[in-house]
Order: structure tokens, then sequence, then C-alpha cells
């Protein structure tokens, strides 16, 4: 039975010699599923904030790169796996990540918020009032560990993807969500979230969120978080940074 | 432009018919990948499970207790991680070549250990269904065992199994759609994609199931027409 | 006690094993709703009006020839569409809760197997026990209710096993759907840890739940067929060895 399984591996799996080619491949895993930041357009093309600043890191190393989408609860897992060499996906740098995978420095940080029902009867987002009320975060998020820490009374519920507690949130089976504030905020000025409003944008936990978003590698990959760190000093120094966070937001998102 | 429920299946950019139909052809590639794999190692477990070596008896019983006992879907989680990651750890002792398992191929092997489970437990029953004094009298008329198996055993299993593989092949159909959990983009995760982007669940989840209920109608049609020639010489 | 534990079970044990009673309280009760409703759909299949037998074929083939997660979906997303709707008729508290959804679609879903085996078992009772009633002078329904179904309960007994074993290997899909059943209690302490040892126990625990519950079974079911042979036990079909619509 092992034997076949390993032939069927072989026969079937992609191959890929780490030899390395003229231009260097690279394997860039995403969500593809948080919008402003990796998302699907309706055309079906992998678009948004990281993607842009992937494709410009990409160019600033001379690699050839390609995206991979993966469910976030296995991004991790998949990195360790090999099914891609870097994730940039909006991933908070913590410390309980930094334990299994290297983290580039941070190429963004904004704090998290609280969306509601426009009806909805919360006052605010202080654990008193948010106490005994259904909560929605994505699983595996700072923002599900900031749930849990700062608001010990209130039930937390985790989703897999972001559109889960949307709908849910949309349909009035959980009372309020958690999540980055900036892909909150896009989501209820656009017509999908029409049915929602911001309660509260919270403060960043250093412990839970750690310095920011970064980008992570395998833990033996050292020569390619250098190149990536390289290449983020550069696209901020040259002006390409700012080109693409004014394309997609009116605020500064790399934070102080 | 058409705004009703329906036009949203229109195909092109703007409706989601062609997406579906692209996460159909994976729900259906998979399963047609599957099959025969769980067809062929399910017939070796059969043969191991009724032999007289223990080595041979006890890890394929073993083998089909706990793919026969597990949720698909842990079987899958356990396969797409862990036997990546094992791999990896494998071959970074002997060679620098990486192997990815896809959620395709995990796909596969999972549902494959799973439904060659089943299968094993179909061939046992056929395999006991055939009188025993058949073999002898091949034995005797000096065919090897290759000859005997070719000739007379398999196809005369293959129609006692028939009916029993014509449920695992519909059982099989489902359980593809436990990949979409691991984000392999089949008609159910398609589906999921679409309700995303136009609020509609109750529609489309619908709209799913009634592709899965016509396929599997579509299946049972097939199987039954199969199963009819399979017992020509059985007809009375 | 705890350190002689691996680390994940001594950090999540606990949490594993109230998943654990989820699972079991969901398949428990899903199996209970299902043979009520079953008996109702099987009843139905056999009635001599064309509209039941047809309501009946229907639901048992689309209930059996879909995926069970894609049923999971549209109860629990697709009626969670009309919340207000839901509200007005004073349901939606019920289906709010997505254990109550879980429990919605996996009773359903069950009934329509249990149904067929139900079925089954009534047809694998030999022709002569109805003659035999009618002969003494027994009526139809009494003839039903005092020499038909217990031997067709007895009959049904095998493949209602393997039934609540489908049920158990199949509730883990309520996970996907924000359940903490065992299946959900390791997803989030493998996301917690990135531990990957933790599923191996949880499939050790879906293992021994399912193989006890078999061994069981079987037990109590040989017990009560003693005196039955063979031939007229494997009459009755079994849900996994049966095609989804005869």
């Amino acid at each position: 039975m092992n034997r076949m399984i390993i032939v069927a591996a072989l026969a079937l799996a992609t191959v890929l010699p780490a030899a390395a080619q003229d231009k260097m491949q690279l394997r860039i895993g995403t969500e593809g599923a948080y919008p402003p930041f990796n998302y699907f357009d309706s055309a079906g093309n992998l678009v948004g904030f990281d993607i842009d600043i992937a494709k410009a890191l990409c160019d600033e190393m001379n690699a050839e790169c390609t995206f991979v989408t993966q469910d976030w609860d296995g991004i991790i897992p998949a990195l360790l796996a090999n099914k891609f060499d870097a994730i940039i996906a909006s991933m908070s740098m913590t410390p309980a990540r930094d334990e299994i995978v290297d983290f580039t420095d941070k190429y963004y940080n904004t704090p998290p918020a609280i969306a509601v029902p426009k009806d909805s009867s919360l006052a605010d987002a202080s654990p008193e009032s948010m106490a005994d009320i259904i909560l929605g975060a994505q699983s595996s998020t700072t923002h599900a560990n900031y749930a849990e820490k700062f608001f010990p009374d209130t039930e937390l519920r985790r989703y897999g993807t972001p559109e889960e507690y949307k709908l849910d949130l949309q349909s009035g089976r959980i009372d309020a969500a958690i999540d980055d504030s900036t892909v909150l905020s896009t989501w209820v000025n656009s017509e999908d979230g029409a049915c929602c409003k911001i309660l509260e944008v919270l403060k960043n936990d250093p412990i839970i969120h750690g310095p920011g978003a970064g980008i992570a590698v395998r833990e033996e990959d050292t020569e390619l978080k250098e190149k990536f760190n390289t290449a983020i000093a550069a696209i901020r120094a040259n002006g390409v940074y700012k080109q693409i966070n004014d394309k997609h937001f009116d605020i500064d998102v790399y934070g102080d | 432009m058409d705004d009703s429920l329906l036009g949203l299946l229109r195909f092109g950019p703007d409706g989601w018919g062609d997406e579906l139909l692209a996460g159909l052809r994976i729900t259906l590639l998979l399963a047609l990948t599957t099959a025969p794999v769980g067809l062929v190692l399910g017939f070796c477990l059969a043969l191991m499970r009724r032999s007289d070596n223990a080595r041979l008896r006890v890890p394929a019983t073993i083998f089909t207790t706990i793919f026969k006992g597990l949720p698909e879907l842990i079987t899958l989680f356990i396969v797409y991680y862990g036997l990546s990651m094992a791999i990896r750890w494998v071959l970074s002792f002997v060679t620098s070549v990486h192997i990815e398992i896809s959620a395709f191929l995990a796909g596969v092997i999972a549902l494959g250990a799973v439904s060659a489970s089943f299968a094993s437990e179909v061939f046992m029953g056929a395999l006991n269904g055939i009188n025993r004094g058949q073999v002898e009298a091949a034995e005797a008329l000096g065919l090897g065992r290759w000859p005997i198996l070719r000739k007379i055993l398999i196809p005369q299993v293959m129609r006692l199994a028939l009916p029993g593989l014509s449920n695992l092949w519909l059982v099989l159909l489902k359980d593809t759609a436990l990949v979409s959990v691991i984000a392999l983009p089949d008609l159910l995760r398609r589906t999921f994609i679409a309700v995303g982007s136009t609020k509609e669940p109750f529609f489309f989840f619908t709209v799913a199931i009634v592709i899965y209920f016509i396929i599997s109608l579509v299946s049972m049609a097939i199987l039954a027409l199969l199963e009819a020639r399979f017992s020509r010489g059985y007809a009375r | 006690m705890t350190e002689y534990l691996p680390p994940i079970l001594a950090e999540y044990g606990d949490d594993l094993l109230d998943g654990f009673l989820v699972t079991i309280q969901l398949v428990g009760m899903s199996v209970a709703f299902g043979a009520i409703i079953g008996m109702g759909v099987a009843a139905a299949r056999m009635s001599p009006r064309w509209w039941l037998k047809a309501f009946a074929w229907f639901y048992i083939g689309l209930f059996r020839g879909t995926p069970l997660l894609a049923q999971l979906f549209l109860i629990y997303y697709g009626l969670g569409q009309f919340s207000g709707l839901w509200r007005t008729l004073g349901l939606w508290n019920f289906l709010r809760d997505p254990f109550n959804c879980a429990l919605l679609a996996f009773s359903l879903n069950t009934a329509a197997y249990q149904a067929e085996i139900f079925r089954g078992a009534i047809l694998a009772v030999p022709e002569g026990q109805w003659e035999g009633a009618r002969a003494l002078g027994v009526g139809r329904r009494v003839a039903f209710m005092r020499v038909i179904l217990p031997q067709a309960a007895l009959l049904a007994l095998r493949p209602f096993g393997n039934e609540i074993v489908l049920m158990i290997k199949g509730s883990a899909v309520a996970s996907v759907v924000t359940v903490y059943d065992l299946l959900g209690e390791t997803r989030l302490a493998y996301s917690d840890t990135f531990r990957f040892d933790v599923y191996f126990y949880a499939a050790a625990l879906y293992l021994v739940l399912v193989e006890t519950l078999r061994r069981l079974w079987d037990i109590f079911e040989r017990r009560l067929t003693r005196h039955l042979d063979r031939e007229r036990k494997e009459a009755v079909v079994d849900p996994a060895g049966q095609p989804v619509m005869s």
C-alpha cells in the first residue's frame, strides 16, 4: 500500500527541481478571500494590495512569481508542506506564528475593528457591552485571539473565510464581527456590506498582533527572507509602495 | 440584461454558469480518477483479507477498519496536510526534490483509500458467492493461478459485485464535495464563491443540489444498463 | 495525571472530549428524529396513493443522491437568507443556532436512508406471515403491528446499526458551519498550535466510537436474532450495499 501511494504520488505530483534557473522561481501563497488585500475580482483575477505588493517585490528581486491560493486556516501548514515558498496574505507577525515560521519586516500595520448590523443596539465595543452577544471572527487570526483575550464573556464563532461571517452577520446569526479595520470599512462602504456599520476601531495589542503584517517563509529559508527585506526597503524608498498604497487606500496603511 | 435569479447562471464574465460548469468538470474528474484506484486497490485488499498468510491479512484488515471507520473529512485533512509533511520530511534525507500533494491528489488518495476499503467488502462478498468447486475444477484441468483469476474469478466477481460497486460510485460522487473544504475548486466550492459574491445562498445551493441530483440519476441509469449487460448470461 | 499525556492533549484534551460529546449528542438526536421522519417516509413510499409514493421517491432520491455537505449549506446559509421571515414566524431562534441547523440537515438526511431500511425490512418479512395472520382471522392493521412489525424490526437492526456508523462519520461536516463537534474542536486546537498530531488523537476517538458501537451492536443484534437463519437476515438491504433508489 505504502509503495502504491508513493508511486501514485510520483506519477501525479508536480515535481519541481530545486536547482535555480536563470530567474528565481517563487510560489507565493495567499488567501484570495480577504478584500481589499487579496481577493478575486468578478472576472476571476487575483487582485488587491497584497497582490500588488507581492508583484512589486518580485520585480524588485528579479523573481518570477506564481500565486497559489489556499484557505486561511491551512495556510501555514501549506507553507510547511512546501505548497509554496512564501505567504503574502496580510499575516500578522504574532509570537505564536513566529515559533513555526520566519517573518520578514512588516509591510503594513492597521488596527482591528468591530462591525455590527446598522440597527444594532450595541453602544460601544467595551467588554461589558459585548458580553452575552455572539461575535464572529475568522479562525486562526489575530482577531479571534484578540476577541478571546479582551471579550472573555462573549460567545466567539470562528469561520473559515471572511465571506462566511459576513453572510451570518447579514442574516443576524451573529451580532458582531471582528476583523481588520481596513477590511471591514471597505466592506461596509460597498454595496455588499450595506447591512452593516463599523461600531468601533480598536487598538492594536502588541502581544497579539505583533509588529504588523509581514511575509512568512519557512525557517530554513533565511536567504529568501533577507531578499524580501531588501526588496521591502527598496519599494518603500523608491515610491512604488506609496503608489500601490494610494491606488487602494486613502490612508497610509504602513503605520508608524 | 436579465436581472432575474436565473440570469445569474449566464455564461460569461457576469454570470456564474461557466464557473459552475468548470466546478462540475473537476467534481467528475476527481470521481472518475478515484474510482479505478478504489476498484483495483479494493480488489487487492479483498484478496489479501482472504489470504491464509497473516502478513497479508492483518495489514489489509487494519487498513480497511481504519478507512471504513474514520470520517472522510478527517482522512482528507490527514492526507492533505500530514502526508505532504511526511513526504517532505522523508525526502529531505535523500534529495532536494520537492513533491507537492495538490488538493486534487489528496482527494484521490483519501477518497481512493476509503472507497477501496468499502470495495474490498463488496469483493469479499462476491468472492464468497462463487462456488469453491469452480476453482478446484479449474485446478484439476491444470490451469495456473493467473488464468483462474482472470478467466474464472474476475468475470463472475464483477457480475456479483456490480450492484455494490454501483452504490460505491454514487457514494464517491457525493464524497467529492468534501474536497471543497481543502480548497479544490469543485462544484460545491465554486457554488460557495458564487454565494459570496451574489449573496444568494438559497438559490445557488439549490442549483448545486439539483446538479448533484442529476449526476446521480444519470449515473444510476448508466449503471442499470451495465448491470443488465453483465448478467445477460443469467437472464431467465 | 496530565503529566503523562502528550502536551497537546494536556492542553486540549478537555476540549476534544467536549467535542466528542457534541458529536454523540448530534448523532443520537439526528438518528432518533430521523427514525420518526423515516417511518413516515417509508409509509408514504409503500402507500397505494401515487402522489404519496412519488413524494417519498423524490425525498429519498434527493437526500441520498446529493452530498450531505451541500444539504447542510442549503439549510444553514440558504435558510439564513430569509432570517426576516423566520423571525416573523418565530422560527429564527431555532434556525439561528448552528447546532440546530446541523441537527435538521442530518435528521432529514438520515430519514431518507432509514426509510429505505424500514421498507426493505418490511418487504423482507415473508408473505406467508400475512397469509397466516389472515387465516387466523386477524385484521390487516393488527397483523402489521403484531406480526409483521416485530419481525421487520429485528431484520432492520443490522442495517440500522450501519446507518448510525455512517451518521457518526458524516456528522464531521458540522464543523464546517461552526459547530464545535469532535472535528470542530480538533481544527480549533490545530489552528491554535499547528500541532498536527491532534488530528491523530481525534481520528483515534472516532475509530474507538465507531468500533465500539459496531461491536456492541453486533452482539446485541446476534442475541436478538438468534432464532433467524442467516439467509433471512441478509435479505434486508444495507444502506451501504444498495443502490440509492430502487
